[in-house]
């Protein structure tokens, strides 16, 4: 299929990568892949089904502290960090969801911010996850069989590879949601939902199983990063947290499963770039400032994202 | 009288003293009314006489303050909407509601999908939905737009649009239909496609019809409500509906501009205005 070239190229040249790259740039790309999964689960919320969360970190969050709280000081198996972290995830996302889908456009906005606080001040404020400070991950999530390591995420390039494994498992499922029944439903909840009930469409179990999974995803891509960081701290599931993960979105192009990876890898490259004292001296200590610029910029030069770029170079309607 | 006209059957839908207030406003104010398989209940009234409230009462759209609503003799009162459009309940917009970035195809496939979601089914892509598929492109074609189905439908005619909002409704198999203004803005052409395809939905369909377009109106109906500030103040078979004297002051009054529509506030507006009021 045409439309899955570019993602074939760049899965290749993702699994090369590791030959040639320097252990930094290596790290970076694994950044970049995490937060593409993060944006995609995010994708399918605001460009699948229309819906704006301000509270995505949260999940995220909550896939990152369960890996650190299920492996403690002996380590975990990555299966059942995985089957402990998602699921958590996933519960709070079903009372979240239940909840803030009961309103809608601004009002959703602000009560999922509000439940991602609550998330973020239970991180912060007790003892449970080792309070403002965070905690670490002393051993990181391995897969054993038989008394034989078959893959440890301590090894660079095992946790290389189960990143870019990762990314490419939650595209390819949200590229199958998105042609079917089911994503078509979505499609149709984002433009008209009441026109969705008039022919039978129960739109709040629709709308509440998106949010479910994309907070599932979430979780995943919170089980990668704490792994990948080795320590876990509150600030991962602030609102500067799901602020930036909507930005990824906006940068990238809102409704494009290619948008959201654009996007996060756009947006952890100019924030790398703005962090960079040696490229650009003194300003890299106020890197927000350089940073929200660049943003305001490209959102007024590129509407449409990074994704409409093509289509506005060729001058042609873009397919 | 039409109860000469003997039913073999109860009202496929019925509604039973259905009252709606807004705050103060009393749209909708104890309203009954009988929906048979066979005929087209056509329903008029100037604007804001609680045509098109009734409708989303008896879609589920909005809940009724009080009153009751049945199908096939069953409470649907307070049936959700979604569960009601699946039970038989279909309805059509007096604004279009098209999707319109979606090909006509999908627009008719995406309501057919209603009636057998499996929205689990990840791995089928939903082009590849035969029930969907086919139960739109009957629709398509039942509502003269099979030429049309791969185009999208923001750039069809305002009558196509109108024809696409109806093959959405008959896509997902309704047994009753609810019809906000289908006629609105087509031509005469198109209306008469659209009398016809009402004429032969009839036989297997309870069909509400609210029009503004009165030839019409009276060309297809088998009976015909009048709706005056949130009530009826008459329903019956057309040619008493014509000659009703109460009909005349309240309604039609517009033709007969020396009879002065005392006691009847607002009742004289014409009928013909360009756009309805905020429903």
């Amino acid at each position: 299929m045409r439309g899955l070239a570019v993602p074939l190229i760049a899965l290749a040249v993702l699994l090369a990568l590791p030959a040639l790259l320097t252990p930094y740039t290596q790290d970076l790309v694994v950044r970049i892949a995490i937060y593409a999964i993060f944006a995609l689960s995010l994708e399918l919320l605001v460009g699948m089904t229309g819906l704006v969360s301000l509270g995505h970190a949260a999940f995220l969050g909550i896939g990152a502290y369960a890996t650190v709280l299920v492996s403690g000081d002996a380590g975990a198996s990555l299966g059942k960090v995985l089957v402990i972290g998602i699921p958590a995830a996933a519960v709070y996302a079903l009372f979240v969801g239940a909840l803030s889908l009961r309103t809608r456009g601004v009002y959703f906005i602000m009560v999922t911010l509000a439940f991602a606080q609550m998330a973020y001040f239970v991180a912060h404020d007790t003892k449970l996850g080792g309070g403002s400070d965070g905690i670490f991950l002393y051993v990181k999530p391995v897969i054993e069989f038989g008394g034989t390591t078959l893959l440890s995420l301590d090894d660079r390039r095992h946790l290389y590879y189960t990143v870019i494994a990762a990314l490419v498992a939650t595209y390819a499922l949200l590229a199958l949601v998105g042609r079917s029944r089911f994503g078509h439903a979505l499609a149709g909840i984002r433009v008209n939902e009441q026109r969705m009930r008039a022919a039978g469409f129960a739109t709040y179990w629709y709308k509440l199983a998106a949010f479910v999974i994309a907070g599932s995803i979430a979780a995943l891509a919170g089980v990668l990063l704490a792994t990948k960081d080795g320590a876990v701290n509150p600030e991962l599931m602030s609102w500067h947290e799901s602020g930036a993960v909507l930005l990824m979105l906006i940068l990238g192009g809102i409704g494009s499963l290619r948008g959201a990876v654009i996007g996060a890898a756009a947006f952890t490259l100019l924030k790398e770039l703005f962090q960079a004292e040696a490229l650009i001296g003194p300003l890299a200590s106020h890197w927000q400032l350089s940073l929200g610029l660049a943003i305001i910029a490209f959102v007024a030069l590129l509407p449409k994202g990074l994704i409409g770029l093509r289509a506005r170079l060729t001058g042609a309607a873009h397919g | 009288m039409a109860e000469a006209k003997a039913h073999d059957t109860g009202p496929l839908l019925r509604a039973l003293q259905l009252t709606r207030r807004f705050g103060g406003f009393t749209a909708v104010n104890g309203v009954s009314i009988d929906l048979h398989v066979g005929e087209v209940h056509a329903v008029i009234g100037t604007n804001g006489a609680g045509k098109s409230t009734l409708i989303n009462l008896l879609s589920g759209e909005i809940a009724p303050s009080s009153g009751r609503i049945e199908l096939d003799g069953r409470d649907i009162t307070h049936m959700p909407q979604p569960r009601r459009a699946r039970a038989g309940v279909g309805r059509s917009y007096q604004r279009t509601t098209v999707f319109p970035e979606f090909s006509a195809l999908e627009n008719a496939r995406l309501c057919a999908q209603a009636a057998r979601a499996r929205p689990w089914a990840l791995w089928q892509s939903a082009q590849d939905c035969g029930h969907s598929v086919g139960a739109a492109r009957a629709a398509l074609d039942a509502a003269g737009l099979a030429e049309h189905a791969s185009q999208r439908a923001g750039v069809l005619s305002h009558g196509g649009q109108r024809q696409l909002e109806i093959a959405m409704c008959l896509a997902t198999a309704p047994r009753v239909l609810l019809l906000d203004e289908p006629l609105a803005g087509m031509g005469a052409e198109e209306t008469d496609r659209m009398l016809a395809l009402l004429g032969a939905l009839k036989a297997s369909h309870a069909v509400l019809l609210v029009e503004h377009d009165m030839d019409a109106v009276f060309r297809i109906a088998d009976r015909i409500t009048v709706m005056v500030n949130g009530e009826v103040i008459a329903s019956d078979v057309p040619d008493r509906i014509r000659t009703n004297r109460q009909v005349q002051i309240a309604y039609l009054g517009e033709g007969l501009e020396e009879v002065k529509p005392a006691g009847i506030p607002s009742g004289d507006r014409p009928m013909h205005s360009s756009g309805e009021g905020p429903h």
